[in-house]
Formats: structure tokens, C-alpha cells, sequence
């Protein structure tokens, strides 16, 4: 690979799609990351640590904290009822009466609840003090099993709502009913996806402070959005946005989606600074994470075709129960609505009916997770066409092929309303398969199953929603409720440059950052519009409430960085360009269109040697702010914000385009099936991803390795295992089996760039991709090579050797 | 022999990349918290505190251990050497960690410390292994973020070059 | 995740750590490398009123071979046994279950008796040890006995160590190194196994086979090669034995049907090994 270092000094004209190697590094290589329990704190922080429900659900009869606050040390045992009076629920996206705080409030309803708070002067001590105090249930009747959960008889996680069952909404998108009628077959499949985290390495932190004089909260978590989320942790907190201000640590250790649920800590934290007077932080510990933290939300999806003899799908039906756990917590049931738009995937289906409907059971409550609603659509919709294929006698990827969105159609309006901006399937399918992959493949299957192994081959096609519509959501209430609430839509991303008087370049945005390379690919967008550099693009990325620009759309998820962010620090830069260039023309009596940045100068593209260097025409800016051209604002700061028009509301029939881009990918495997120990090997990974223009190929291709790997581990390895009495049994990393470098088969990643009509960058969302298509085609794979029809995933060796029973 | 009771704080010294350090804690103190929060090096990440994901990895006397599953007491009169110690002081990056950006083999960089001292006691040991060693290696390890493959990578590149080197 | 508070000390010999054992009984712990016992104090699922550090005593320290055993002290990790260069002419079997055992890291601090000690029943070492009929020294201020594997392994995690006695070294037999092969399901890489089957050809007539994971400790069979040669009745026989049990990662069936599975390529490889 070519890649060009940025400390070599060497210019770089075109800062912008090279394989820039990232400016994060060189700090986290040698230990200088400040992540959120590397800051320093204030002098006399208390530390906290959460006691925790044994109980899947139960009463909670007496909570008695003596022995606990006599030990030298403890400030303070928090209880539910202290949270009571001191905060307001959080707000949840449905009108029900489901009703969680920081800390559990008469009842349990998950083991892993935090039911109470010490406050000590060490972790330590915080934890011997935990030992102390006695807590005192009423044990209940649990339920885990989302469809024994909407039965009648099932104990209710919330009695005022009267069922578990506590949305249902019915879609009918085009003639869903005539498709059926006019259809050759009928082919059907119930799918289960299981329940999983990705586990970032670093766990939750919080340091909270509150400042009496006037009743605000200073809290720093290493939160990664949406900030929609601010103003439920404020509401919470009884405070206006601005007494909450929230910071958000420079560096972070990974999140997934699963950042999003440190809030109710952070609410946690803050009042407990409030009783105590003090400082307090709290880290949360593996053990916690894993009972506790967040999960992907399971789901059963019942899924059926209407086919013709050709495999042609005429119209879908889906009947999606998604399990939430014991809360809905806002900004949920994002996953059940985030890929309305895109529900039919990337098939050509005019007619499709969905019911959505969302369960409340006994465990963890579901959020974010990376994929976020993609991987349980997908698993439902590729494991159906390959029963298409199956169970008509055809080839499974001219199933595929017949079905996908023809180039020519683009843009593309799908059925239930998503607005495919730009791609090429066909060609994309093509390539992946062509020199000679797809041939090998089925060699490799040959020769296996010649000698008697059981090997098969699986397909994934799969639409990748970059940058949500905020108003995606809403669709989960009916029209009518939609029009008394007030529209929702739109997606605002902002983005800041600075340039000081020494033509010193700084930027700072609306993303949290966890990972992604955000700082190189800003420098990147920034320097190539200035015509320096990228090494001297100083970025910022610790977000804060109170000094950033930043709306309710700001954090890092839903691929919302390459369509938005980005975008808005391509505007602000272009913007500073703009009067740097009218300054410069000015001086160097020329006019600003002659005008070009490059080698650190400002120039005439005519005559190169009438020049500036840059820093002097920043300086310009700033020390003679009388002297600018006439109509020139002054001042060299800019903040893009840029808010994509074509993310409308929900139509009043429910169309809904719920994100702004739409990547492709086409994944195609081999797996072998050891029929000794039970296991699944991958024997060959292609994986094509069509993400418009790529800013970084570099980082690109490490998002794509990182999601595949998640990809692998739902298929085959984690889970959140709970018995039907709500225990828990994943809550070590030995128990819940994060894949090690040797269960991560290798991988080929090949691209295609169909630029995005509707981001001046022409990118597109890409980071999520293989987290939805890989679970799919591995499933597919193993289906093929043992001639099954239900998979359920991660495919461990328990279900292997239940699937394989009978077989020699 | 040492003997540190349950209810008494000792001095605990040991050298650090080189330097002496000392500070007090109790008996029970891990040595990730020494160092972290006592010393204040906090390049060593703790990711699970059960001895599972190798954020913790630092070497004692040169053998990579889980600093997790270690006391501090227990690190007493040893050298450890720590990620903030692979860098030359002037802050240039050693062959590992450049083969690491490089090779793009982080992105959050929290698991990252963790690997860079398993490595950096492995190549002592072997300095050419083969890809299968490597990976044997990084099992020790979790990483969220990258799936591996540039971790391996730049650790064979290192390997690579290393064979050019007299040895 | 912090441990409970507990008083630690690090004798300067093996009979000062016998001498703390007495005092304490069994309200002790044995801190060796510290990586099963370390992650169960940060649990707080284990509370020993004291730790008795022995990792640095010298006088554990060894790997000797004498009366054709090579013995193998309490202080001596994993990969310092692993990478002895004698290990693959003299021990076979257990150079080749050495590299399932954990990963390069802990196998850096983690010891060889620690492991035998903690008697998990799906460990590797312990799984040789019982396989090679191999011994274990214990020493208190009684005095100092030796008992077989088969004596020692009780259980699921208990032991016959007495309360006041350490672990001084463990004996591995030296006569088998002929026809070995070892193998294991685990979940991932480096996990504990679901079950694990070691082999080795004792001499022209039986093979020895032992079996971990699937009992509360490890089983060792001695089979006529003839019998063993036609493996498949023979695990099927063991596997009704022995039954299994179920654990998350896998049911008492799953494991009778990998033990059937896996039991006759293990046989099979040492066999071959030996021609
Ligand atoms: S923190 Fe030590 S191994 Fe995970
Ligand atoms: S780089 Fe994030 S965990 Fe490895």
C-alpha cells in the first residue's frame, strides 16, 4: 500500500482520498492518549461504585446503608428514593408509562439494575462498603422470551402500560396484498437475532461536579452522542440545557453505539456530586459493562415473499418484534425504525408491509450498537432470498441479481420512502465476483464436498444508510400523533475553522471522537481547500456543550461523519478560503478569482511568483481589520453548517427517507463445517463496499476490517446468554467470548466509488457496512453447506450440534 | 520477609522505564491502579480487570505480564517498563510503534499499549517469527476496533525488518 | 472490581511459607503467577485473610530430571517449562499441550503447580500430569508427602492439599515419549477446553489416554492397542462413563459427542506418531 506520511514534511497538493496515515497516532503509540480516567480531577473526588440487582425482577422491600456509612470513608449510599426526589424520569420516544431513573425505584427488573450508589474516597472502599449494605427483595415471576413476553398471562415489567407489548404499528407501502395474490410462490422464514454488544476495551467514565451558586452540573463522560440525549439528562436533572454542560474527553476508547447509554450515569453522578458536595467519578468495571451497560436489542422477525418461478420478488412482508429489555430508553426503538426507508434493502420491491412491534422483557436494556437496526433486516432478508433460491431451484445469486436495483434507476425512491442517492449494484456484484473469486470459491466447495466435508457458499447484498434523518423516529408514531408533536426531520452537522494571526490553522466539530481518524480526515478536508499542509491542521475534538457549536444531531454514530461533519468543515473551509482569497487579491492587485492556494501560499494562479505566504495574509485579517475589502466581515472563523434538504418528515402515508446516503456492499463467502468439533472455518472472505467517494482509504479499509470483525463475532461468537429466570450468564470476558485474533479469518475488501450526488464531497456513510452483511452471509453459508433452513445465530458449537443431530 | 498487613499503606518502589518511583498503598492495591493513579503513568490501560484482554500488559524484568493480575507490592525491586517507555525521550517513535501508524493497527488506541509491550517482549525473544507466532501472540489480546489485520501486519513488517538488521 | 482488603506476605523461603500455612490454615492463599487466583480477588469471590507470595523463591525455581521423572518446581511459569530446551525429547505430550494452555502472556507468570493447583477440570496440565501418572510434592511443617495425580485432583477445583501444606513441585514421568498427540475443542483460541484428549503409547501393547473436560477431573484410561485401534466403541463406552456436564459453552451431550468424535483422531494421530 502507498501510504504517505504527513511528518515527512512533503507537500501534498491533494490532501484529500490518500491513504494518509493518521494524525492520532504518534499519542496513543506512546501512552499519551487522554482518555476519560487518564484526566486529572479536582482535589478531594469521590469515587463511586453501583451496587447491582441480583434479581431479574423483584420488589425492593428495604434498602439499610448503617454499617455501609459507619465505615470510615463512605460519604454517601444513594438510594431510588433519593433519586426520586431529586430527578425527573427520562423521557422516553413513545407515549407509555415507562418510567426509569438512575437507579432502580421500588422495583428490579434486569439483574445488573443499579440499585444504589456508594460514595467513598477510593474505588476500594466504595467497594467494601457495597458488601455492607443490605438490600432487601421480593423476588417475582421474570420473563426473557420476547414472544412469551406478549402473551397474556406474562408478568408485566410495567403494570400501567398492561402489556409488555407496548407499541404496535402496521406499514403498508404500495399493494402489498396484490403482489401475494399475483405471486407464483409464496416462500416464508422466521429469523432470531440474538442479543450482543461490541464491549468497547475502555468502559463508561463520568466526573461529575456541581456548582451551587447557580445549581448547574459540570460533568465530563466520555458520552458519544446523539446529543439529542442532552436535553432528556437536563430534563432529568430539572435544569435547563445550559446548567447541564457536558465535555467530552479528547480521546476515547472505542464505542460502537454503545457510548450513547453512559447517560443515565451521567444523571447518577450529577446528583450525587449534588448530596455530597463533592466531586465524584465514577468508572464503570468490566462486570458492570457486561450486565449493564447496553446491548443490541434482539429480534424475531417473521419475513415472507411473494415470488414468481423466477425468483422475482413481487412484495415482502415483515413482522418484526424487537425486544427493548426492561426500558425504552431514548433515542429508542431507533433500530427498529432506522432502516424503515430502507427496508426492502437493496432489491428492487415495489409493494412491502411491516409491523413493527416493540417488547419489554427482563433483561438489559437495549440501545445503540453498531449496524443499529441493519444487522437483525438484513440476517431476515438475505436468509429469505436464499430460500428463494432454495426452494425454487435456483441459483442463489441470480436470485440476487434479478432483484437488485438496476443502475439506471438511480436516484431511487424505495417503496417506503428512502431516497437511494447513487450506485451501481449490478457492476458492484460483478466485480466482486469477477478474476476468478467466484470461480475459486466453488472450486474450493467442490473439492471439499468431494471429500465428503460439509462446505458452503453464502451472499450478502446489503444497503448501508449513512447520517439519520432526525426525524426518523417519529415515524413510530401515527400520523396524527406526528402532526400534534410538531415535524421532525433534518440533520444539522457543524464544523469549525479557526486561523490565528500566524496563520496557525485550527478545527474543531460536532463528533465525539472514538476512534475513527476524524482529526486526520478534518485535516485532510481543511488542508486541501488552504492549500497546506495536513500536519499543520491543528484539530480539536473534545466536545463541549458549553463553548462548541453542536445540535441535537452532534456525536459519532450512524455513519454521520463522512455525509455530515465533513461536509460542514468542507463549507467552513471553503468559506475562510473565500475571504483569504479577497484579501489576497487585494494586496497582490488581482482578482480573487485568480487566486490559488497551494505549497502554503496564497497566489496568483496566473503569475505563481506574485505571491503571499499564507500566515501573512491570516495576519492581515487580524491586524488590519479596516483595511479588508469593502463588504468583508471581519474576523477569520468560520463554523459550517450544513442540514441536507432532502431529509423531510415522514410523509403522511409514513414514507420516510431515513438517512441521506446509501452505500452498497456485497459480500460473498466459503465456510467449512467440522463436523468433529462442531465449529464453523471461513475459508475465504470477500467483502465489496460501493461508499461514494472515500476521503481516507487508509481508515476506510480499517473501518471495513473492524466491522467485519464484529460481523464475525455475531455470527459465531457473542451473545448475552440469560436463563428463563432472567439470570445472567455472560458476565466475564471468559463467558461472553470476544473473537481473539485467531477467529478472525482474513479478508478481501475491494471498492467501487459511485459518488454521492447530495454531499459535495461525494462520500457516503461506510463504517457500519459488514456489521449487517456479515452476520447474513455467514449465516447463508452455513445454511448452504448443511442444507438447512433455520440458523440461528452466533452459530456455537451448541448449535451446531443441535443443528447437525442425525447427521453422521 | 515482607509483610504488609491488611490495614497498613507502604512505600512501594520499583524502577519505571528506568527511573526509580515509589508511592504508598495498601497490600491490596493492583498494580494498574499504582501506576495509573498513584505514579500517574497512565499509558497502561486497564480494559477488564479479570486477567482476559491484555490491555494491562506491561513488562516486569522484561516479561510481558497482565499488570491487572499483578499487586503492586508485587512489583517490588523489579524493573517495569511501561508504553511511555518505547519512545526515545526526544519522543521518536521506536520500529514498532511506527510500523503500528504505518500500518493503521489502531483506532481507538486503548488496546494498542497493551500489544505494544507483548511485542516488545516477544521480538526480544524472537525477533523473525513466522505469521503463526505473531498471531499466536495477539490471541492474548482483545481489540474492538481494527479486526487484527493491521496489527498483524505491522508487526511482520517490524519482523521483516528486523532480518535486514545484523542481529 | 478491586480485591478485599488482605494481609500479603512474601517469605524468604519455602520453609517460612510452610511456617505462614500453619499459622493461617486455610484462611490462605498461595500467590504464584497469580492468574487464576488474582482474577478471582478482584472479583471478590475468593477472601483469604492472607496472600503467601512464593513467586520468587529460588529455591522453586528448577526443572530438574532425576529418576526418570523431570521435576518441575512451584515457581516455574509456564513458558519457562515451554520453552526448556529438553522439554520436546523428554515430555512430548505435554510440549504439545504447553501452547493450549492460556495465551504467550500468561503462560509468562501463570506456574505449572499453580495450574495443577487450581484443578480446573478442563485444564491442560493437570490433564497431562494425570495422563503421564505423574506426582505431586506437598510440604508442610509435618513434613513433605508425594502424591499421584489420580490421589491428588479430587474434584472440581478441590485438591487433597492439606491447608497447611505448599505445593513445592510437580513429578512428570519421562518414559512415554514415543506416540503422543494431544488435542482440544475450546471456544476460542487460548480458552479453557470443553474437552481435551491427550494420548500416548505406554509401549507395544497399550495406550494411554487421558480425557479433561468432560468429568469433574480428569480421566485417564489405559487400553490394550488392539481395543484402541478400533477407537470408536471404546469413547463410546467412555463417553456413556463419564457423562459430561453442561456449561454455558456446552451440554453434557455436546461433550459425550465430541469426546466421541475427537477421541478417535487423537488415537489415531498417536498411533501414527508412533510407527
Ligand atoms: S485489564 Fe488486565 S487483562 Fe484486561
Ligand atoms: S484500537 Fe480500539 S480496541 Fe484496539
Amino acid at each position: 500500500m502507498n501510504v504517505r506520511s504527513q511528518s515527512s514534511g512533503d507537500f501534498l497538493s491533494q490532501a484529500l482520498g490518500i491513504p494518509l496515515v493518521r494524525k492520532e497516532d504518534p499519542a496513543l503509540l506512546s501512552g499519551r492518549g487522554r482518555y476519560a480516567d487518564d484526566l486529572p480531577v479536582a482535589s478531594g473526588t469521590l469515587h463511586a461504585h453501583v451496587i447491582r440487582s441480583p434479581h431479574a425482577h423483584a420488589k425492593i422491600l428495604k434498602i439499610d446503608a448503617a454499617a455501609a456509612l459507619a465505615l470510615p470513608g463512605v460519604a454517601a449510599v444513594i438510594t431510588g428514593e433519593d433519586v426520586r426526589q431529586l430527578t425527573d424520569p427520562f423521557l422516553i420516544a413513545l407515549k407509555a408509562p415507562v418510567h426509569q431513573w438512575s437507579l432502580a425505584v421500588e422495583q428490579v427488573r434486569y439483574v445488573g439494575e443499579a440499585v444504589a450508589l456508594v460514595v467513598a474516597e477510593s474505588r476500594y472502599v466504595a467497594e467494601d462498603a457495597a458488601e455492607l449494605v443490605q438490600v432487601d427483595y421480593d423476588p417475582m415471576e421474570a420473563v426473557t422470551d420476547p414472544l412469551a413476553a406478549c402473551d397474556k398471562s406474562a408478568p408485566l415489567l410495567h403494570p400501567a402500560c398492561k402489556t409488555n407489548e407496548i407499541s404496535v404499528r402496521k406499514f403498508a407501502y404500495g399493494d402489498t396484498a396484490a403482489a401475494f395474490a399475483a405471486a407464483d410462490r409464496v416462500i416464508a422464514l422466521t429469523v432470531d437475532y440474538p442479543r450482543l454488544s461490541f464491549t468497547p476495551m475502555e468502559c463508561y467514565v463520568v466526573v461529575a461536579e456541581y456548582r451551587p451558586h447557580d445549581g448547574s452540573y459540570d460533568v465530563l463522560a466520555n458520552f458519544q452522542g446523539p446529543f439529542s440525549t442532552h436535553p432528556v439528562m437536563a430534563k432529568a436533572l430539572r435544569v435547563p440545557g445550559t446548567r447541564l454542560r457536558l465535555r467530552i474527553p479528547p480521546d476515547s476508547g472505542g464505542s460502537f453505539g454503545i457510548k450513547l447509554s453512559v447517560s443515565p450515569y451521567v444523571v447518577l453522578a450529577a446528583i450525587a456530586a449534588k448530596i455530597t458536595g463533592r466531586p465524584v467519578k465514577w468508572v464503570e468495571d468490566r462486570a458492570e459493562h457486561l450486565a449493564a451497560a447496553s446491548s443490541g436489542p434482539n429480534r424475531i422477525t417473521r419475513i415472507e415473499a411473494a415470488a414468481t418461478l423466477d425468483g422475482r420478488i413481487l412484495g415482502l412482508r415483515l413482522d418484526q418484534l424487537e425486544d427493548y429489555g426492561a426500558f425504552l430508553r431514548a433515542p429508542m426503538p431507533g433500530p427498529l425504525y432506522r432502516m424503515q426507508g430502507s427496508v426492502t434493502g437493496a432489491y428492487d420491491i415495489p409493494n412491502v408491509e411491516v409491523t413493527n412491534r416493540i417488547v419489554l422483557t427482563n433483561k438489559m436494556p437495549a440501545s445503540l450498537i453498531r449496524g443499529f437496526g441493519g444487522p437483525q433486516l438484513y440476517l431476515a432478508i438475505e436468509r429469505l432470498v436464499q430460500r428463494i433460491a432454495v426452494e425454487l431451484g435456483l441459483d442463489h445469486l441470480d436470485v440476487i441479481r434479478r432483484n437488485l436495483i438496476p443502475a439506471e434507476k438511480f436516484p431511487y425512491r424505495t417503496a417506503a420512502g428512502a431516497l437511494y442517492d447513487s450506485g451501481d449494484y449490478a457492476r458492484a456484484v460483478a466485480t466482486a465476483i469477477g478474476d476468478g473469486r467466484l470461480d475459486d470459491l466453488k472450486r474450493r466447495r467442490d473439492t471439499a464436498r468431494a471429500a465428503g466435508k460439509l462446505y458452503g457458499i453464502g451472499f450478502a447484498a446489503v444497503v448501508e444508510p449513512g447520517m439519520s434523518n432526525m426525524g426518523y423516529l417519529s415515524t413510530l408514531l401515527t400520523a396524527d400523533a406526528r402532526e400534534r408533536a410538531g415535524p421532525k426531520n433534518g440533520a444539522v452537522s457543524m464544523a469549525t475553522v479557526n486561523i490565528d494571526p500566524l496563520g496557525g490553522v485550527s478545527v474543531s466539530a460536532d463528533v465525539t471522537v472514538q476512534g475513527q481518524g476524524h482529526q486526520t480526515v478534518l485535516s485532510q478536508i481543511v488542508a486541501d481547500r488552504l492549500g497546506l499542509d495536513p500536519a499543520d491542521i491543528k484539530v480539536t475534538l473534545e466536545l463541549d456543550t458549553a463553548k462548541d457549536a453542536w445540535s441535537i444531531a452532534a456525536g459519532t454514530y450512524s455513519c454521520r461523519f463522512s455525509p455530515g461533519t465533513a461536509v460542514a468543515a468542507h463549507i467552513a473551509a471553503t468559506r475562510i478560503r473565500g475571504r483569504l482569497a479577497g484579501i489576497a487579491a487585494n494586496q497582490l492587485n488581482v482578482l480573487p478569482d485568480d487566486i490559488e492556494f497551494a505549497d502554503g501560499q496564497v497566489r496568483s494562479r496566473s503569475n505563481p511568483d506574485n505571491a503571499l505566504p499564507f500566515g501573512r495574509v491570516a495576519g492581515t485579517a487580524h491586524w488590519s481589520p479596516v483595511m479588508l475589502p469593502d463588504g468583508m466581515a471581519p474576523g477569520l472563523s468560520e463554523t459550517g453548517v450544513w442540514s441536507p434538504p432532502e431529509l423531510e418528515p415522514p410523509t403522511s402515508d409514513d414514507r420516510i427517507n431515513t438517512s441521506l446516503t446509501y452505500g452498497f456492499i456485497f459480500d460473498m463467502c466459503g465456510v467449512e463445517v467440522d463436523p468433529v468439533t462442531f465449529s464453523v472455518r471461513v475459508d475465504r472472505y470477500v467483502s465489496m463496499h460501493d461508499a461514494g467517494t472515500l476521503l481516507n482509504p487508509l481508515i476506510a479499509d480499517g473501518q471495513v476490517h473492524g466491522a467485519f470483525a464484529q460481523g464475525i463475532a455475531a455470527a459465531l461468537y457473542e451473545e448475552f446468554v440469560y436463563d428463563e429466570n432472567g439470570n445472567f450468564l455472560s458476565g466475564s470476558f471468559a463467558d461472553y467470548l470476544v473473537p481473539t485474533v485467531s477467529e478472525i479469518p482474513p479478508l478481501e475488501i475491494l471498492h467501487q466509488e459511485t459518488p454521492s450526488p447530495l454531499t459535495p464531497l461525494g462520500a457516503k456513510g461506510m463504517a457500519e457496512g459488514n456489521c449487517m452483511s456479515t452476520p447474513a452471509c455467514i449465516a447463508n453459508a452455513v445454511a448452504d453447506a448443511l442444507g438447512v433452513k433455520d440458523v440461528s445465530l452466533p452459530l456455537t458449537p451448541l448449535r451446531l450440534h443441535a443443528l447437525m443431530a442425525g447427521k453422521p | 520477609m515482607r509483610r504488609v498487613n491488611k490495614d497498613e499503606r507502604t512505600r512501594i518502589s520499583f524502577t519505571l522505564n528506568g527511573r526509580a518511583v515509589s508511592g504508598e498503598a495498601e497490600s491490596r492495591m493492583l498494580l494498574t491502579d499504582f501506576l495509573r493513579h498513584v505514579i500517574g503513568a497512565t499509558g497502561t490501560h486497564v480494559g477488564c480487570e479479570h486477567g482476559v484482554c491484555g490491555c494491562c500488559t506491561v513488562l516486569i524484568d522484561g516479561v510481558a505480564a497482565r499488570s491487572c493480575l499483578t499487586l503492586a507490592v508485587q512489583a517490588e525491586g523489579r524493573a517495569v517498563t511501561t508504553v511511555e517507555g518505547l519512545a526515545a525521550p526526544d519522543g521518536a517513535l521506536n520500529a514498532l510503534q511506527q510500523a503500528f501508524q504505518r500500518h493503521h493497527a489502531l483506532q481507538c488506541g486503548f488496546c494498542t499499549p497493551g500489544i505494544l509491550m507483548s511485542f516488545t517482549d516477544y521480538l526480544a525473544r524472537n525477533p523473525h517469527p513466522t505469521e503463526d507466532e505473531i498471531r499466536d501472540v495477539l490471541s492474548g489480546h482483545l481489540c474492538r476496533c481494527t479486526g487484527y489485520a493491521g496489527i498483524v501486519a505491522a508487526v511482520r513488517a517490524v519482523s521483516a525488518g528486523n532480518s535486514k538488521q545484523p542481529s | 472490581m478491586k480485591p478485599r482488603r488482605f494481609d500479603y506476605v512474601r517469605p524468604d523461603s519455602a520453609e517460612e511459607a510452610v511456617a505462614v500455612l500453619a499459622e493461617y490454615g486455610d484462611a490462605a492463599s498461595v500467590l504464584a503467577g497469580g492468574q487464576s487466583l488474582m482474577a478471582m480477588l478482584n472479583l471478590r469471590v475468593a477472601e483469604p485473610a492472607v496472600l503467601v507470595d512464593i513467586a520468587r523463591l529460588k529455591e522453586l525455581d528448577y526443572i530438574r530430571v532425576a529418576n526418570g521423572k523431570v521435576e518441575v518446581g512451584a515457581a516455574v511459569t509456564q513458558n519457562q517449562l515451554k520453552d526448556w530446551p529438553e522439554l520436546g525429547g523428554r515430555l512430548p505430550l505435554l510440549a504439545a499441550a504447553l501452547p493450549f494452555v492460556g495465551h504467550f502472556q500468561t503462560r509468562n507468570r501463570g506456574t505449572v503447580c499453580g495450574s495443577i493447583a487450581h484443578a480446573d477440570p478442563s485444564s491442560e496440565i493437570p490433564l497431562v500430569l494425570a495422563a503421564l501418572g505423574g506426582e505431586v510434592v506437598l510440604r508442610s511443617q509435618r513434613g513433605t508427602r508425594v502424591l499421584a495425580a489420580a490421589d491428588f485432583q479430587r474434584g472440581v477445583m478441590t485438591t487433597a492439599r492439606a491447608p497447611d501444606e505448599l505445593i513445592v513441585a510437580a513429578r512428570f514421568p519421562t518414559q512415554w515419549t514415543r506416540g503422543v498427540a494431544f488435542r482440544e475443542v475450546a471456544r476460542r483460541h487460548g480458552d479453557f477446553a470443553i474437552i481435551a484428549v491427550a494420548a500416548c503409547v505406554e509401549d507395544r501393547n497399550t495406550l494411554r489416554i487421558g480425557i479433561g473436560g468432560v468429568a469433574d477431573r480428569p480421566a485417564v484410561q489405559h487400553a490394550p492397542i488392539s481395543v484402541a485401534a478400533d477407537a470408536k466403541d471404546m469413547f463410546e463406552k467412555l463417553a456413556q462413563e463419564l457423562e459430561g456436564y453442561d456449561d454455558l459453552h456446552a451440554s453434557a451431550r455436546l461433550r459425550r459427542d465430541l469426546l466421541r468424535r475427537v477421541g478417535p483422531v487423537v488415537v489415531e494421530e498417536a498411533l501414527r506418531c508412533a510407527a
